[in-house]
Formats: structure tokens, sequence, C-alpha cells
């Protein structure tokens, strides 16, 4: 760990990236102990190189503080939208200050006063941010112990720390607590912090299980959110949108919406928008809107669409060559060749993009839904050209994100309306705009080749992946001869897809691991050896075989060659550094072609586990809302229309097809702490396809596994 | 046009000068700032808004606030008496039934209503009356060990 304390504090001043002019951090933080913080050492983590390129800021900003009762209070740019870090993240704290959990607060995604992130997603929050954070915090210790040395005349490495209490380990009844030394105060230290491994044996809070700190509040309906803000003379705002992603819009007649009590419409170029200090009054407006669009036809729908990648002019970029698949194949007693698909999939948090955007002077605060509080700030600074220390995001808690408020297209629309009509603007996406600007989860297609010889050892596997991202795409197994190829959008020809794509939950490993657990699975049947067996035989990975042990002991695994009509199925993978296995029993009614999961067992290594509870609820989430992709999720389409516009069109899991739900987590304290709030989701679609095979002899390759995409397969048989 | 109408609202008669014709999901959040009501889809799907009038669990935004008129409406707001919360919101926390927290108010209002009706229910009574309210975190498992926590609690007159 390396220590560089900088006099230089006018740093905090000059970066014309910066929000918050530092007087003001005062006024709103009061008095205590600031320890600031420059995050090098996290943009060399976090920023990819473009990011970097393009000049995060690195300039100093607040990330404790520790008040004159003691109360010590994190501020992080990170974001809680039910994934639980507002707990697992205190406990990191307050293992490394030695404070008691109930001492700490912590403040998160205010773009004023928290230091700069790059969003919360690809399950970072614990494996890296919780690193750099953890760094800081023993730092800030540091120094608390230098000005304990000072009150007390004791030499710093002397003193110990207990429950924010200093004393001299040569004269107990010497103490001074964190809140005495902060009283009246206004101390800053100025730290630069590279993160470093740590020896996670020694930890007290973490790896204990917690419930959640936010539960109270959001029983009662005090937790706020976005939409739950109000400011005086607030209107809410609804935006005229196109009926088509290749809609554009010709004419527009607005006289009918105006004439709705207390409406306003206003309009720059094609962005047109109705505000009303009532909401119903604005979505009533709305629909009076008479608008005309022409249409580009786009000849491809969700049926469709397949085909369309296979044939489109792509850009193919080898991701691994190991060996040859030719000289592969030669060894081979047996080759399999298999197409998958994949559709898209929509997000679906049950809080819809919401954001109030005020404009008081020449400052613009927004309340935004969004994983990505300063990613909005620069969205906004872009769209209306103003500086950082003019624009403040703040992040209440957000109802669930998933990927999909990585982006924040909503807030800039809500500042740019603030900044049109002079007052606050409320922006909260109806369902359909939900679903029609969503950055789906991108559908694409997989091909993969491959071969066993008369042992049943893998000799070859050739991978292709079709528009769906690379994630997840790595063979895993042990095989001499392996080609990944990726095809994606190529520079200048038409768009493959038609709307916008982005991150969803473990984002692309749904699609790999599904296309490449059922390969397997099918490999295995047909060199007649269990599949679970199969797995171990082709496996070195040890993390995955432990998991897949795990796992099987749990769910009280016996051998058998599928199929074997019980409708067991398993799977593996990895990602976002932690491992999983799954087991899973299925009825499949043969009559209908409908798929029951009955129970299903998941054993999942991510390293130290910060907070089982908090581990396991993911776990149990993952699970429940990867059924959702497995049997019924897809986005129906045409061209550029949206047809799953709501949610009796696009179906997401709910209380009827709960399966009983057993969690595993491995038991890793020496190993440092990954993402374990995403890889229990990866395996769903493959563990489901494999039970399903293993009741009925049934094969699917396409997600998700409706009922009648099961009968098709069942006439196969 | 505006009319005053007259409700019970948390276990207070209230009064508005409203126009009847406004959803009660955004009378509720709007006019009275009971935010606890979310808007989740506006189309009567997701549960998130739900709120129990006479005892029903009714979702309020397919209903106007006129419609409530002489009637006796509970938001998640007015369960907890004097800080305590009520057994189903107790039982949400121990369980931690929750994630994003989102859909909880409308979760908790309708498991409040199935326990009214039916103090007993089966797991699969429980999840036919959840049915039509949706969670996107997946913390369907603990609301019904909530639920079914919540009942024994009821039971037993504590």
């Amino acid at each position: 760990m390396k220590k560089e304390q900088t006099k230089d504090q006018d740093l905090l001043q000059s970066s014309e990236r910066r929000g918050m002019p530092r007087r003001d951090f005062f006024k709103i933080l009061g008095t205590g102990i600031i320890v600031f913080i420059r995050p090098w050492g996290a943009l060399d983590l976090i920023g990819s190189p473009s990011e970097q390129a393009r000049g995060v800021p690195k300039d100093y900003n607040a990330f404790l503080r520790i008040a004159d009762d003691g109360t010590v209070t994190c501020y992080t740019g990170k974001i809680e939208m039910g994934q639980g870090i507002i707990t697992s993240l205190p406990q990191m704290m307050a293992d490394e200050l030695n404070v008691p959990l109930a001492k700490i607060r912590i403040v998160m995604g205010d773009t004023d006063l928290c230091p700069w992130d790059q969003g919360t997603w690809g399950s970072q929050s614990t494996r890296v941010f919780g690193q750099l954070m953890r760094t800081a915090t023993a730092e800030a210790r540091g120094a608390l112990l230098e000005l304990g040395s000072v009150q007390l005349g004791v030499p710093a490495s002397q003193l110990e720390v207990k429950d924010g209490i200093i004393s001299d380990t040569r004269d107990p009844k010497k103490t001074v607590s964190y809140a005495q030394l902060a009283k009246g105060q206004r101390i800053e230290k100025f730290l630069d912090v590279k993160p470093s491994m740590e020896d996670y044996t020694k930890f007290i809070e973490i790896g204990k299980s917690y419930n959640r700190t936010d539960s109270t509040l959001k029983v009662t309906g005090e937790a706020k959110y976005s939409g739950d803000m109000k400011l005086p003379g607030m209107v809410f705002a609804r935006i005229l949108r196109p009926p088509s992603h290749s809609a554009k819009l010709t004419s527009v007649d607005y006289t009918a919406a105006e004439k709705i009590a207390g409406t306003k419409v206003v309009k720059d170029g094609d962005f047109i928008a109705v505000i009303n200090e009532d909401r119903d009054k604005a979505d009533e407006a709305i629909v009076k809107i008479k608008a005309e669009y022409s249409f580009k036809e786009i000849p491809v729908n969700d049926k469709t669409i397949f085909e369309y990648m296979l044939k489109a002019d792509s850009n193919a970029s080898s991701i691994k060559e190991t060996g040859s698949i030719e000289e592969g194949q030669k060894l081979c007693d047996k080759t399999f060749d298999s197409e998958f698909h994949d559709p898209y999939l929509a997000h679906v948090a049950i809080e819809t993009h919401t954001a109030l955007a005020q404009l008081e002077g020449e400052k613009m605060t927004v309340w935004a839904a969004t994983q990505s509080p300063f990613g909005l700030r620069e969205g906004i600074m872009r769209e209306l050209g103003l500086t950082a220390d003019k624009v403040r995001v703040i992040t209440p808690f957000v109802g669930g994100g998933f990927g999909g408020k990585g982006e924040y297209q909503q807030g800039v629309e809500a500042a740019k309306l603030a900044k049109m009509t002079g007052k606050p603007v409320m922006l909260m996406w109806t369902r359909e705009e939900e679903f029609f600007l969503d950055t789906f989860h991108p559908a694409g297609v997989i091909k993969i080749k491959s071969g066993i010889d008369k042992s049943g050892l893998i000799k070859f596997w050739d991978y292709k992946v079709y528009y769906s991202g690379t994630r997840g795409s790595e063979a895993t197994y042990d095989i001499p001869n392996i080609h990944i190829t990726h095809y994606g959008q190529k520079n200048g020809a038409p768009p493959v897809h038609q709307f916008g794509t982005g991150a969803w939950r473990a984002p692309n490993n749904n699609t790999n691991t599904f296309a490449r657990e059922v390969q397997i699975d099918i490999m295995a049947a047909a060199a007649g050896i269990d599949p679970l067996e199969f797995r171990r035989k082709n496996l070195k990975d040890v993390h995955i075989l432990d998991c897949l042990k795990a796992v099987a002991d749990k769910f009280g695994y016996v051998a058998g060659k599928a199929p074997s009509g019980r409708g067991i199925g398993i799977a593996c993978g990895a990602d976002a550094g932690a491992w999983v296995a799954h087991m899973v029993e299925v009825k499949v009614d043969k009559s209908t072609g409908k798929v029951r999961i009955v129970r299903i067992t998941c054993a999942q290594d991510m390293g130290l586990c910060i907070n089982p509870e908090g581990a396991t609820i993911q776990m149990e989430g993952c699970i429940t809302m990867g059924m959702g992709y497995t049997l019924a999720e897809e986005v129906m389409f045409e061209g550029g229309k949206i047809l799953s516009n709501s949610l009796d069109k696009y179906t997401i899991p709910r209380f009827s097809w709960l399966p009983k739900i057993d969690t595993v987590i491995l038991d890793r304290k020496n190993q440092p702490p990954q993402g374990g709030g995403e890889p229990a989701i990866i395996a769903m679609g493959a563990v489901v396809a494999n039970a399903i095979f293993d009741a009925t002899g049934a094969r699917l390759y396409q997600l998700p596994m409706t009922p009648e995409r099961v009968l098709e397969a069942l006439k196969k048989v | 046009m505006e009319e005053t109408i007259k409700f019970q609202l948390n276990g207070k008669a209230t009064e508005a000068l409203i126009d009847p014709t406004q959803t009660l999901l955004w009378v509720l959040r709007n006019h009275f700032g009971l935010t606890g009501t979310k808007f989740g889809c506006g189309m009567g799907f997701c549960g998130a808004c739900t709120v129990l009038i006479d005892n029903e669990p009714v979702r309020s935004c397919q209903l106007s606030v006129g419609d409530a008129a002489g009637k006796n409406v509970v938001t998640v707001e007015g369960l907890a008496v004097n800080g305590k919360l009520n057994p189903v919101q107790k039982a949400f926390v121990e369980h931690d039934a929750l994630q994003c927290g989102f859909c909880t108010p409308g979760m908790i209002m309708n498991a409040t209503g199935l326990l009214m009706k039916n103090p007993a229910p089966s797991v699969q009574q429980i999840k036919e009356g959840m049915e039509n309210n949706l969670c996107r975190c997946g913390a369907h498992m603990r609301i019904i060990e909530a639920v079914q926590t919540a009942s024994k609690e009821m039971k037993g007159g504590k």
C-alpha cells in the first residue's frame, strides 16, 4: 500500500471537470474529519482505455466523513437498486475502521458529493469498488491514528482501535474516540489511494449475515425513489414518441392538446412534450396530439431476425484460437453441429425510467433512477452545454435496474424540459415508453461445431457467436483445439439491431452459457456418459469442479444417462470472476408442452462472501428472474415497431412459477471477493433445456422454451 | 370540474376539492403526498399501486378518486400504528422479502388484504392470491415465507 499525502489542496478548486466548489462541500458536509480521495487506482482498474482517454475526472472528492457524534458517512458513486451494497459496503468499511456497523451511514450516487464512478454494473461494486474503499478506509484509519497520537501524546504504533475508540496499548485508560477527535474540527485529509490485497481472514463484520438495512424504509413507503420527490411548482411531462423506431415525424397538430386545462406544449424540433401540474391531464393531453410519420421499411421481425443476422455483412473477429480445428476433427469419433437462437429481452424493472429536474439560476439538479449518475451528468452537460459544476445528479433509491438503467435518456430529457419550461419537471416513463426505449438484451445466434473421441474427450470446439456479445463465450472446458469467433456490426453496414441494445443482467453470458452447456449435454448423451461425469471428465477448472460437487451433494444427484425420464438437468459456467453450477428437476406436460420447474439447486463460488444473507438473496433473485428468459420472455417486433409493449404482452416470472430453491455458497475466506449478483442467472436456460431433454428426449435450441417450442421439439423425438 | 370528495384515508376522515375523474393513484401521490403507492404500469397489470379499499386490495391506477368517495382507503403509510409495523411489514423485514423495494408496498397491501379475508392461507392460496403482483428482483420465495409468518402472528393475536 502506497500512501502519498498531497499538500496541494488547490487541486480541488482547479479541475474544470469537477462538480461542486469546495466551500459548498462544507455547507453540506458540516464539521468533522473529512477524507478526500483521488481514485486513480480505481480508474486504472475500472476505467476502460476509451474512458480514460476521454479524461475521466481525476480530482479529489469526498470519500468519508467522521462527524462529532462518531458517525461515519461513506460517499460512493455507486447506487442501490436492490442488489444490497447499501448493506455490504458499510460492512467492509466497519472492519477497516474498527467501528460498529450501526455507526456507518452511506451516501450514494450524488455527483456533487461522491467520488467519480463509472456506473453500477458488471458486478464491480464489491470486487472493484469494495477493494478501493477498504484501502481508502484503511488509509483514513491511519490518519485518525495520527490525530489520536498527537492528542494522547503516544506514538501511533502504540495505539489500537476498538468500536471507534483509540486507546494506548500500554495504558488502556488513555483513550480518545473518533467522535472526540472530530468534535468542532474541520480537518481535511487528502489521500491518493491504490487498492491493495488484504488478509481476508482478519475481519469481524465481513462474512457475517446481515438483513438489508433499508427494508424498514421500504416496507413503510418512506423510502424515496426519484418519482417520489416533489418540488414547488413541479409539473409532469409526457413526451411525444414515434410509433416505431423507423418513424420520422412529418406533421404535427397539437391544438387539441393545448385545450386540456393547465396544459402547455413545448417543442424543440421533433422533441415535443406536454406539461401539466396533474399527471392525469398530461396523459390526457399527449394522446390529443395529432402526429403523422413516414416509415422506413425494415424487413425483419422477431422470427426472421436470426436468419437476418446470419446473412448480414458482419465484422468477424477471432476471440480465441488454439490448436487446429482441422486436426481436432481428425481425432473425433463423433462430431456435432448445432445452432442456437436467443431473442431480445426487456429489463422490466418495476420502476420505469424516472427523473425530476430543476434549474435554479444556472445550476441543474436532477434526481434520477439511474445506474450511472456520472454518466447522466455528462449526458446533461453535452445536451445543454453545461460544465460539470453546473450539473448535479442525485440518485435516490432505484427501483430495479438489471442493466437497463445504465442508460439515462430520461434524465437528459427531464433536464432539457426543465430548461425549456423554467419549471421543475417530473418525467416518469409509461410502461409503453419503457418497452419502446429500453436497451434490450441483444438477440443472437450461436453456431457450435464440436467433437469427441471414443473415450468421450472433447477434441475440438468451433464456436461462432453472432451479434449477442462475447461475455461468457470462453470454452470453459479443457479442449485442445478451440476457435471462438464473434460476428458483430460492421461499420457502414445497415444496423442489424433495429433498436437500442445493452447490458441485461450478466450481459451476453446467458446466451453463451445456454449454447455451450446444451452442446456439452448433447455430446454427453451421444457418448452415453452421465452428464455430470462427462463434464468432470472434460473440465480442469477446479472452481467449476468444486461448484459441480457442491451442487450435486446438495441436490442429492444420482448418476444416470440422459434421457433418463427423470427430468434432471445440469449446467455450469463462470461470470464476473465467480463460478456457478446448477441442477434442476422439471416436469414436462407432453400434451401441452408446458414446463414446470420443480426444484433447483445452485452452488456459487464468489470468493470471499461479504454478506452471505445478501448473496443468497441475489442468487435466489437470479434463479427466479432467470426462469423468465428460460421459459417465456421474448420481445416481439415488426421492423422498428415493438409489439411487446405492455405487461400482458411480455411475461415475467410470477408466484405460481416458483420452484423449491436451494443455494450453496462455497466457503472461500482466503480469496478476494467477486461479483455475486449475476452469476446464478447465466446457466438457467441451459439447465432447464438439459432437464427437458432428460425428461423427454426433446432437444431445444431456442430460448425461451415456450409450450409451442417444446411441442415442436417433442415431435422430433 | 372540481368537487369535494370525502373518504377515510389511513383511518382519518379526509376531504379534498378535486376533479373526481382523476386517478386515485395520482391523487394519493400528488395531492396527499402518499408516495408509498407506486406507479408501475398504469394498466392494472403489475400491482405496485395496490391499496386497500374497504379492506379489499384494489389497483389505485384503475380507479378514479370519485369512486373512492365514502370509502375507507388504506395505503402502505397507514399500516404501521405509532411506528409499530403491521405483521406483514414486520415479516417482510424479518425475511428480507424485498430487494429494490419498488413492488413492496403493493405486495404488502395485497398480502394484508389476502390475510384479512383468509387468515390462514395455504402456500398454494398465497401463490394464487399474490399471482398478479409482479416483482422483477425475484423476491417471490421470501415473500411467500413472509406472508406465512405474518399469518401465524395474526392468528396468534399478537
